[in-house]
């Protein structure tokens, strides 16, 4: 190990100037959008609160909140993680350093236009795709930037030779791009007739939540636990299987159940769910092969962040699994059952994987220890608990409120009134997220800031050097 | 897979075959739907929503409504109710014969059979189709929702997560007075809402002689100070306009059920 940190240190500070816009960006978007969250969670507990303020009006909070954190931290975190796997998994220092620079900048302005336009009023009205026309163009420039830096990355390898987790995070950058072209063009750009539109917001949204996040977040994960468990990815056949089937099944899933469009669209997406088990099973078995007789004491660490995401993955695709079932779909399709499962996604998968790829590179690429190393293992307890408060009650609500809601006899407002109590316990577990998200923005923000007085430290002491004594003698 | 070139036809084969499935399909057939005619009738449905209506649906996207309120009716099934409209000439065995049969709930071929013993004993019938479901029940349409009644809307919002209720057939449910009301204050109409008030949708106006005709009836708490009323803006009185038209009440022919008067819906 201590070898292979010789060999990656110019690699790694390659990175350095690169990373610290996106990821310190993303990790202040996080926070930002905890407490946009908790904000619109706040509704639950007093409707009134917000009764004289447009701006914070639950039904723009909620989405403002929802895209901060999935435009504003997941998306461009990733694309930081992922920069440095390739230079890593590539053995050459990341190419074209200066694009990823520019990137992040143009991305944190589309977020932020994106954030005010929705706080204004000027949302698109479809789901996960809030932001206005502005924000959507920034933010498609900036990620073919990105894309851009990590293909010239790769194109330059010194080790020919693939991995899985290359395939996964290859096809994520593919990905992104075509979906989020496509969902702009044909909703906002020119907007197709009918409901139409929400069928392509439903492609766009499955295609975003649990395609992209599987391929990105299972490329991190294998990555992080090949590289902490030193040995590679095990099962690769079936790594390979895994891989081919979910892209070739999974993007069919997300239509509801019971969706007022023609009847084939559903039972598409039926038929998909069910064969996502196929994949789902090759992949568990990658997992359960590469994680298995490895002696890794993680104690909270990155290796921990990428085992937990990645059983949050595997339940995840249950949860996914089960809403297309026509019945149960039918029974969850529109209760807090969705949200959930989109929580879990976000915060207890992909959230959770970056997390730890970004804890796993900060040290290596800064060239000093993390200032909060042991705000590692308490964020990983945060986080987990957070997704537990808040993923469980709304699930558990959300599925009660369901079966309420088939029988007629019982009237819409006890069904409300027995579903609140479960979402003023999700505010738990939206405060809990936000503590470990303050963690990770402490560690990367002192970094940043130590980075930089030392940059300035040296500056000075060049200026205040005695030079001009020796230029006299010679 | 050795070169990312193989990476990029794995990804362009799956993603192809995905986006002509639910991007390109969905978009050909249901893109170039049009109006349809309302069955057994000659009006065409639907219609252009009116104009304040119009202007009412950009409110409800702005205001994110879509996040509580969902517009899809679901509908489990349907059951055809046997009604008598003419007794015939020998109405004791026509009643007796009645009072025998189960006439609601049935299956279409129930409902024939049922319908021919009655013709037998010299009654006239009817078979009605009726729509069933909890949604239903609850008076959320009359059937389910389907493609034609988002015709015209841009943008779509059907919503995921009914917070409040179904919005689809909020028209045929409450009036004017009702829903500004309900905007300014949900709890004063719905005990039990967790609807947030919209207190910025309306201007607090000093009463400037004679007391506007638009002023909202309010009384104790919420009652604004003397010689002060309470107006809607005109974004609340479009966003009042979108929930009216919002009507799922006419029968189509891809859900079809059996209105009692002529299909009533209003042309504007």
């Amino acid at each position: 190990m201590n070898q292979n940190e010789k060999d990656y240190s110019a690699i790694d500070a390659s990175c350095r100037v690169p990373l610290l816009p996106l990821l310190g960006g993303a990790a202040l978007w996080l926070v930002v959008g905890l407490l946009l969250a908790i904000v619109a969670s706040l509704n639950f507990h007093n409707p009134e609160m917000f009764a004289n303020c447009p701006y914070l009006t639950y039904g723009r909070v909620q989405p403002a909140a929802n895209d901060v954190i999935l435009y504003g931290f997941a998306i461009p975190a990733a694309l930081g993680v992922i920069l440095w796997i390739f230079a890593r998994l590539s053995e050459t220092e990341l190419a074209l350093p200066i694009v990823p620079i520019a990137a992040a900048n143009i991305w944190h302005l589309g977020v932020f236009i994106g954030l005010i336009g929705i706080l204004v009023g000027d949302t698109t009205g479809f789901q996960w795709l809030e932001f206005p026309r502005p924000a959507a163009i920034l933010i498609f420039v900036a990620f073919l930037l990105i894309a851009i830096s990590a293909f010239a990355t790769f194109g330059g390898r010194r080790e020919r030779a693939l991995q899985p987790a290359h395939w996964f995070l290859l096809a994520g950058l593919f990905w992104f791009p075509w979906i989020y072209s496509t969902a702009n063009l044909f909703l906002i750009a020119w907007p197709v007739r009918g409901v139409a539109q929400a069928v392509v917001d439903w492609w766009y949204v499955n295609n975003l939540l649990f395609v992209w996040f599987g391929l990105v977040g299972l490329g991190v994960a294998f990555y992080l636990i090949s590289k902490i468990a030193a040995r590679p990815v095990q099962a690769v056949n079936y790594a390979l299987f895994g891989f081919w089937t979910f892209i070739l099944f999974a993007p069919w899933c997300g239509i509801p159940q019971g969706a007022p469009v023609p009847a084939w669209l559903p039972a598409a997406s039926t038929v998909a769910s069910v064969l996502v088990v196929i994949p789902l099973l090759a992949l568990v078995k990658v997992f359960a092969q590469t994680v298995s007789g490895v002696n890794v004491q993680c104690k909270g660490g990155p290796y921990c962040y990428a085992k937990f995401g990645t059983v949050m993955f595997i339940v995840s695709t249950l949860m996914v699994i089960s809403l297309g079932c026509p019945h149960f779909g039918r029974t969850a399709g529109e209760t807090w059952y969705v949200p959930a499962l989109q929580y879990l996604q976000i915060f207890g998968f992909l959230a959770i994987v970056v997390c730890g790829g970004i804890y796993e590179l900060l040290s290596p690429i800064m060239g000093f220890e993390l200032p909060f190393a042991k705000f590692v293992r308490f964020q990983h307890w945060f986080f987990m608990i957070g997704v537990a408060f808040l993923v469980v009650p709304l699930a558990i609500g959300g599925f009660e409120e369901g079966l309420k809601m088939k029988d007629p006899n019982v009237p819409f407002g006890d069904i409300r009134r027995a579903t609140l109590p479960y979402l003023q316990v999700s505010t738990a577990g939206l405060l809990a997220l936000l503590l470990g998200s303050l963690m990770l923005a402490a560690n990367i923000f002192s970094m940043i800031i130590r980075w930089k007085l030392g940059l300035v430290k040296t500056v000075l002491t060049a200026v205040q050097a005695p030079l001009e004594t020796q230029e006299v003698k010679s | 897979m050795k070169t990312g070139f193989s990476v990029f036809i794995a990804v362009f084969v799956a993603m192809a075959f995905s986006w002509s499935g639910f991007v390109l399909g969905p978009v050909r057939q249901l893109g170039t739907e049009g109006q349809t005619n309302i069955l057994n009738s000659s009006d065409i449905y639907p219609n252009q929503r009116p104009g304040a209506a119009t202007l009412g649906l950009q409110v409800y996207r702005s205001y994110g409504c879509a996040q509580c309120h969902t517009m899809q009716v679901g509908q489990e099934g349907v059951v055809c109710d046997v009604v008598l409209t003419a007794a015939g000439n020998k109405p004791a065995a026509v009643s007796n014969l009645i009072a025998t049969l189960q006439l609601t709930g049935l299956t279409k071929e129930q409902a024939d059979a049922v319908s021919g013993q009655i013709t037998a004993a010299g009654g006239k019938t009817e078979t009605h189709i009726v729509p069933t479901g909890a949604d239903i029940s609850r008076g959320w349409g009359m059937r389910h929702s389907v493609a034609e009644d988002f015709l015209w809307d841009n943008p779509v919002q059907l919503g995921s997560v009914r917070v409040g209720p179904d919005l689809s057939n909020v028209g045929m449910r409450y009036d004017v007075n009702w829903e500004l009301m309900h905007l300014y204050s949900p709890v004063s109409e719905v005990k039990s809402s967790t609807m947030p008030p919209f207190h910025f949708l309306f201007i607090k106006e000093r009463i400037d002689g004679t007391p506007s005709p638009e002023a909202l009836p309010l009384q104790g708490d919420l009652a604004p100070p003397a010689g002060y009323e309470i107006v809607p803006t005109e974004d609340a009185k479009n966003l009042v306009a979108y929930l009216l038209s919002l009507r799922v009440n006419v029968p189509l022919y891809d859900a079809p059920f059996t209105t009692l008067a002529p299909a009533t819906e209003k042309k504007k």
